[in-house]
This record gives C-alpha cells, structure tokens and sequence, in this order.
C-alpha cells in the first residue's frame, strides 16, 4: 500500500504546472492511501488537470482548506473523476460518494458530544386596543330579573393567547330556540323532540339540560311567508321565555326586511330592564329604528353585516354615531359560514376585524358573536350518505354532524367569536370544554409521550 | 421572504425584459416574486447566465436566499412527495398559506400484517369530492411498538410498498437504524431525536440524509436541539414541541406551538424557523371511548389546523374524523387572494329528463355548490348551467359586468342543452333580475327569475313550473 500526505499530493499536482495552488498550506498531518493498481497515471491526471473544469474546482479547494473534511471531500471528488480510488484514513467520517457540485459544498463536522445550548426568547407583540366588554342580562338591583348576567369581550390579544395578556371573559354560548317548529337536521331534532311546540320548556331545556349560557329566541312565525304573526302576539313569547329561564335572552326577528325592525321595537318594549339583545340590525332594514329600540329600552344590539369588513364598519359607525348606542352596548355578528361552505371568508374576515379592533380601530373593537348553527346547513353534517358515488363512504350522520358544528365553532373561536348560538348540546358541551382548556380552567393533564408507544 | 418591494429584487434581474419567463417586463416578474406565484430559477436568462458566471450565480443565490420563505420548506417522501412548511405569514389575509398541513395516519408494527394492510389500504384509498376536485390523504406514520428492530424494519418496508410518503416513529435508535437500512431512499421523516437520544439521532439523520425531527417540551432545549442538528449539517429539521393531549397540558402545547411561529416569523429567529409537527394521535392515549377519543382528535386537529402545525399524526380512520379535518385544512390553506371557482359547464342533478327546468347559477365555487346542494337534496330533477364569471357571485358579477346576457348565450350554445331539453324555460338566480330581459332578446329563451336563494327553490318551482 503506498501512503502519502496531502502535502505530497499538491506537490505532485504542482509539478504539473497547476499555478494557482502555490502558497497553499496543508494543516495536520493527513495521509491519503492509495490502493496498490488504482495506478495513478500521471498522464492522465495530467491531461485531464487541462480542462477547465478540473482547474476550478482546485482553485477552490484552496478557498475550503481551513476544513479538513471538506478538503478530503474535495479531494476525493477530484480523484474519483480522475478516475483513482482513495481510501480514507479511518479518524475521519464516512463520506459518501457525491457527483461533482462545482459551487459550494458543506463542511461535515462530527457529532458533538454536547448540545449548543441557547435560550428561546419569545417574540412580544403590543397591541394598543381593548375590544369593549359588553354585558347581557340584568338583575334585580339593575331593573331586570335575571339570577345570571353574562359579559363579553374585554380581551386585549389574539383568542386563548393568554400568555400575551389576560383573557377577562371565556366565550359563552346561547342556544337556539324558536316560536314554531322549524326546519330542523334530525340529529339536532331529536334532543328537542319534546319541546318544539313550546319554547318556553325549550329555553328551560337549553339551559337546564345543555348548559346553555343565554338563550336566543328566534320570532320566526312573524315571517309574512308564514305564520305572519303579528308583533304584538309575538311578543308574548318573549315574557313566556323571561319568566321560564333566568339567564339572558337574545331575541331574533324572522329575517324579513320590513316587518323585523317592528317585531324588534315591540320585543324591547317587553323586555324593558332585562338588558336583551336584538338580533339583528343591518345595512338594508331600518337599522335606525332597531338602534332606537335598544338605546330607548337599554338593550344591546347586534350589527349584522355580510362578511365584509367594510359594511361592518359603516354598520357600526351609524349605530354608534346617529344612533347613539353607547359603546358597552353593541355586538357584530360579521356573518357565520359552515365548514366546507364559506367557513375561510367567515374565519378570515372575523379575524382581521379582531385585529383591527386590537390594533386600535374604534369602529371594530367590539366583541363578537356568531351563528353557529349554520354549521348544520353543509351537507355533510345531516345528509344520510354521500351523493357522489366516488367518495369513500361518510358514515353514520349522527357522528358527523355535531363534529361538523364543533369545527365550525372552534375555528370561529380562534378568530375572535365571543358569543356562539348553537344547538347541538354535544357540540355545545365539547366547545366549551375546549375553551375551558385554553382558559386554563381545566386542571388535569395527561402523558404526551404515551401514544409514541401505545399498543392500539 | 425578507424583500417586501418589487424594486428589492428588480435590481438582481437582468432588467432586459425579454418575456421568456411568460411575463412582460422584469418588473412585473419581480412582483409575482413577491406574490410567490414563481421563484427568483423562473427566469431563464437568470439562471442560464448563473451557470457560466460565478458572480451572476453568486447573485442569483442572493436572491433566493432573500426571497427564501421565512419557515423552511421541506419534502418527505420518494416517489410520491409531500411538501411541508414553506410559510411566511402568520395571518392568511396577510398573503395566503402555501403547504396544507400533511395529514399522516398511524399504523404500529405489533398490529398483525392484515390489519396493517388495512389499515393503508384505508389511507390509499381514501377520497371525498370537495370543490371540484377529490381531497385524500398524504402519508402513513408507522410505530415501533415491537420495539423489535428486525419487526419494524419488516413492517415499514411493507407499508412502503403503498407508495405513500412516511414518518418513522421510534425513539431507540437501533429500530430507526433497522428501519433505514431498508427504506431510507424513500424519504421518511424520522421522529424524533430527544434530549436523550440526540447523538444517535443526529447521526442516522446525517448517514441516511432524512428529514428528522426533535422533540422537547422544553423550547430552550428544541431550540438547543435544531441548532446543534443545523450546525452538524442537518439541514431538513422538524420541530415538535409535544402535544399534551388535555388539560393544561394542552394549553401549554397551544402556546408554544405559537410562541414557535411567531417568534420564528416576527421574532426572526432562524434557529426555530422550521415546520411545526403536532399528533392530534395523542388523544388516544386518554381514558375515554372510542368516539371521545376519536372527536378530541380531530378537536386537537382542528386547533392546530388553524394554528400553524405543518405536519400531522392522527390514528382515527372513522370519516366523521377524516371528513371535518380534512376540509377545515382545505378551508384554511386557500389562497384568499383568488376566489375559489369550479369549471362552467353544465351539470345534470338527479338524472333530469327533457322536460325537466334549466337553472343558471355562477362558477363561484360557494355560490355554486350551495346552489347544487339545494337542488341535489331537495330532490329537485333538473339542468344547472354554470356560467364563468370568474369566481365571483351572482350580485357582484352582474354588477361589475362578468355575468351577461351575450355570455349566457355562449353557454346555452357551448353546452348544447338545447338538444337536451324540449321547452325553452330558463330559471336565471333572483338577484340577477335586471337581466331578463337581456337574456330573452340574446338567447330567444323564456327567462324566468327564479327566488333570491337558492333554499326556495323547491318552493318556488311548486309555484312556477310547469310554466304556464
């Protein structure tokens, strides 16, 4: 076996007119073993050291001496295209056989014995604003007959980023309830079964039975298209539902237009001292008259717009500016979109009105509350099997309903809903375990290095 | 991306505005940099004259490397790949998310080969419609339960023979080096090196030239850990800071999973600027049924689908899992800067006959799907035309010109319904109205206007047709 330094290398390959490695210094005592018959041709390596190509990549082995591996690995390239076998000492790693990279290589040190050990220092955001705190219900002592108020918003971060600041209020949930039964997804249904013609029992079984937080009264037999109920006789449902339960009430109209706004006056009136909230105010009815109602009775409003944050912030400005709905008085609703129908534009344009409200826009920093039971209208949550023949079968819709309501409300959350109007009690009770866990409210933890190993 | 302006990277073009990258002028090509529609090796010129000349090369390098996502991008996987990180805001309305979160699904290696079969064939095959197209599943994550290095390697090279990207998960180095003798070729990402393990890790990562991952809960020491990999020349890096299943626990994995992006985007701390993997399979280790385990799952997904992870572990099967996650990962990693469209056309619901109505809606993919979810779930037997008003609904494309008469035209001729139908009824959307009778003169059809939502259609036709 015939053994020589790299030192002798370079002087060989400088006895072959290879100018522009004089000067170059070898560092440490490097041997490179050449197998007996690999036959270094010096005839070869001489008319092969003519090209271009191999002189470029010796001049920059100079520049990559100051790395003895990555010298070796220069070297054995260049070697292995002149066509010789090098065998390496055996101090140094293994290197692996690599196709000639003329530009840049890296150097390969060895495993450290210890770890660099460095400090994560978190990024600190600052965030000027403070979404206003809103509070539904009133009791006794403030002309109402609620036993629970419920307050809303106050945060002064992004959803659940408690370690930036303190989140004053966990999101609350209002179920759903309606003055005449309504279209329902049978896995919704069947929780109410026994209640559907009575809303007062409803709101007791929302509260009682499902945790509700507050309860929203939906007057949907005002609707012409229906029942066409006058306001007056609608009304009457509202006290029923008052004096039923003793959480907090939202009261919605039937959507239509034009009678809305006077279904919504005659509902304050009732609810004069109970501090409700009107579902909704928007842009194309009398938005005037519905924020007249509420400051008139102290309510609370909901300014309903099509998720845009544009008309959301106008919305606000008139109810705020010619209305004069006091700031501790007023909730957007920027429009709630299923999972898998729209949910992107809806997460998306909450979660920019949230950071322009943290950021410090007057006009957006107010909480917010979303309809999330239209998380039922995508197919996906109540259609008994797939319509297109293709996908993989969607089992059984029981379970993939209320999971469908979940998702929605949950990537809701994270956008900055403050208030959720849900039905499915399932759904209900797992966001708010969720939310519990990011509020810190729930103590117990369990093994994250168990499922690594975990037999099933 | 460091470089916020066009102008930044103008000025490493060649400025010559040849057009061969498919753009006008270098300026505009700078821009879709910006955008990330292309990358700095779009422009040929660029790239030819990097190869010839060190210093444009050394340019060219430059410019990547400003331009470079600010969240490393890595691939796993051989013949089929799954590309993973790769982002560079923290908000989607901020530019977009690039690389949907990789779903991998858990096989464990004392499951006999049956249930393993099984089990991938379930990954493989896995396909639900959505918008226009199938969404499936990416990879298959095997488990070293066996803690037998001879089974895993068995068992991983089975589950490579599905031709689906892989993570590899074992803590004993010895089992990951059975593993990767047999399958390191195909790209695995391998989990994890810990506190305890690193040294081996880290030398199985640099041998068999694998993507790896490190774990700590302790963000000192994963920051300690990807630095000492990056500096040992490992160069594809994972992070994951342990996803405690429930409780406080779970909160805690809630911040550092965004303490870690954040600091990495805003903070520019290169050390932790690597893709984040979360395993919602951490579920199961809690006490509870099936279906609690299974929907805390996909709870623990959802959470983290929203909030930056880039790699997932899951073990539920079950559809009511796949279904809402696979979706909400659809949903979060559109691109908000262009709105989501379906092919025009004409679609047929519930096997119409030709006496059955034509209804008119738009290519914007929600407008269009709730329109057919309408018709399809209400029964309703007819022919929907899809106009193309370039992803936009029905109001604004009547109103910014996109939706017209001499387009409905086009489509009434291009999809030869006329042969189709008998009558000559067209059901065009409510609140395309003012239309009417523009279609009627263009077409020589019947325009009916048809109800605000699509949700009264059923109502509707009960009223209107057969038309009198």
């Amino acid at each position: 076996m015939e053994k020589f330094t790299l030192e002798e290398f370079f002087q060989l390959l400088k006895k072959y007119n290879v100018e522009e490695l004089e000067g170059v210094r070898i560092e440490g005592d490097l041997e490179i073993e050449i197998e007996p018959g690999a036959g270094v041709d010096v005839s070869t390596i001489n008319a092969l050291l003519a090209l271009t190509q191999y002189i470029n990549l010796i001049q920059e082995f100079g520049n990559f001496l100051y790395h003895a591996n990555a010298a070796l690995m220069y070297l054995q390239r260049l070697s292995s295209a002149l066509g010789i076998q090098l065998q390496l000492p055996s101090t140094t790693q293994q290197i692996q056989p690599q196709q000639p990279q003329p530009v840049t290589v890296e150097a390969k040190p060895k495993i450290p014995e210890k770890l660099i050990e460095v400090k994560f220092e978190p990024y600190k955001p600052e965030y000027t604003g403070v979404i206003e705190e809103v509070t539904l219900g009133a009791k006794k002592s403030e002309g109402g007959t609620r036993e629970v108020t419920v307050t809303i918003g106050g945060e002064r971060s992004l959803p659940f980023y408690t370690f930036d600041a303190e989140m004053p209020h966990m999101p609350v949930i209002a179920i759903d309830i309606f003055d005449r039964k309504p279209m329902l997804a049978k896995a919704v249904r069947e929780h109410y079964e026994d209640v559907l013609e009575d809303p007062a029992e409803w709101a007791k079984k929302a509260v009682k039975d499902f945790g509700a937080d507050l309860v929203t009264l939906h007057l949907i037999s005002t609707d012409p298209m229906l029942e066409d109920t006058p306001p007056s006789e609608a009304v009457k449902v509202v006290e029923e539902v008052l004096q039923a339960v003793r959480v907090p009430l939202i009261i919605g109209g039937s959507g239509n237009k034009e009678k809305d706004p006077i279904v919504l006056e005659k509902a304050a009136e009732v609810a004069e001292g109970e501090r409700v909230m009107l579902a909704s105010a928007t842009l194309d009815m009398d938005w005037e008259r519905i924020g007249n109602a509420a400051k008139d009775h102290g309510h609370v409003v909901l300014s309903w717009t099509q998720m845009d944050i544009n008309n959301q912030k106008t919305l606000n400005r008139y109810l705020l500016k010619r209305v004069g709905i006091p700031r501790d008085s007023l909730v957007m609703d920027p429009t709630t979109a299923a999972l898998g129908y729209g949910l992107d534009y809806a997460y998306t344009n909450m979660e920019r009105i949230r950071i322009s409200g943290l950021r410090g826009d007057t006009d957006l920093n107010f909480p917010m509350s979303s309809g999330t039971t239209n998380a039922w209208g995508a197919r996906e949550a109540w259609m008994k099997e797939s319509p297109i023949e293709e996908d993989t079968p969607w089992g059984p819709r029981e379970l993939r309903g209320p999971i469908w309501e979940i998702v929605t409300g949950l990537t809701l959350a994270l956008a900055g809903v403050d208030l959720f109007m849900m039905m499915h009690p399932g759904a209900v009770a797992v966001l708010k375990e969720i939310m519990n866990t990011l509020m810190g409210n729930v103590k117990e933890t369990a093994d994250g290095d168990a499922w690594i190993t975990m037999e099933g | 991306m460091k470089v916020k302006s066009p102008l930044e990277i103008y000025r490493y073009l060649p400025q010559t505005n040849c057009g061969e990258c498919g753009y006008d002028t270098c300026m505009s090509f700078a821009a879709q940099i910006i955008e990330r529609v292309v990358k700095p090796t779009d422009c040929p010129p660029l790239v030819r004259d990097a190869e010839k000349d060190e210093k444009v090369k050394k340019r060219l390098d430059e410019l990547i490397s400003l331009t470079s996502p600010e969240i490393l991008e890595i691939v796993i996987g051989g013949e089929n790949t799954v590309k993973i990180g790769g982002e560079d805001v923290l908000h989607r309305h901020e530019l977009t998310f690039f690389n949907p979160t990789a779903f991998f699904y858990d096989v464990w290696d004392s499951l006999d080969d049956k249930e393993i079969d099984e089990r991938c064939s379930k990954v493989v095959e896995y396909k639900k419609f959505y918008v226009g197209d199938f969404l499936t599943l990416d990879g298959i994550a095997v488990r070293c339960t066996s803690n037998n290095p001879e089974r895993f390697k068995q068992v991983v090279k089975k589950v490579a023979g599905y031709g689906k990207p892989m993570v590899l998960i074992s803590l004993n180095a010895n089992c990951m080096r059975a593993a990767l003798e047999e399958v390191a070729k195909e790209r695995p990402l391998i989990y994890a090196a810990t506190e305890d393990n690193w040294r081996e890790f880290l030398q199985l990562a640099l041998e068999f030239k694998v993507p790896v991952v490190v774990r700590s809960k302790n963000l000192d020491k994963l920051k300690s850990l990807a630095k000492t990999f990056k500096e040992s020349g490992v160069n594809e890096i994972v992070l994951d800071p342990v996803t405690e299943p429930i409780g406080e626990g779970l909160k805690g994995t809630f911040e550092r999973v965004i303490q870690l992006r954040r600091t990495a985007i805003l903070g520019e701390d290169k050390d932790v600027a690597y893709p984040i993997m979360v395993t919602p399979i951490s579920a199961w280790s809690i006490e509870a049924d099936e279906i609690s385990k299974a929907y805390w799952e996909t709870v623990i997904a959802s959470l983290f689908i929203v909030k930056y992870a880039d790699v997932m572990i899951f073990k539920s099967l079950e559809p009511y899992s796949i279904m809402p996650t696979i979706t909400l990962r659809y949903n979060i990693y559109t691109d908000p800067r262009t709105p989501v469209q379906v092919e025009p056309g004409l679609r047929e619901i519930n096997n119409p006959t030709a006496e059955d109505p034509v209804f008119l809606t738009t290519n914007f993919a929600l407008t269009y799907y709730t329109v057919e979810s309408d018709l399809t779930s209400g029964n309703i037997k007819g022919w929907l035309l899809v106009l193309d008003t370039e992803g936009l609904g029905v109001e604004v494309s009547v109103a910014g010109g996109q939706f017209t008469a001499g387009k409905v035209k086009d489509l009434i001729k291009d999809t030869k319904i006329e042969e189709r139908v008998k009558h000559r009824y067209l059901v065009i959307p409510g609140l395309a109205a003012r239309l009417q009778g523009a279609i009627e003169d263009e077409t020589g059809w019947k325009v009916l206007v048809g109800p605000m939502d699509s949700g009264r259609i059923k109502g509707w036709l009960e009223q209107n047709w057969p038309p009198k």
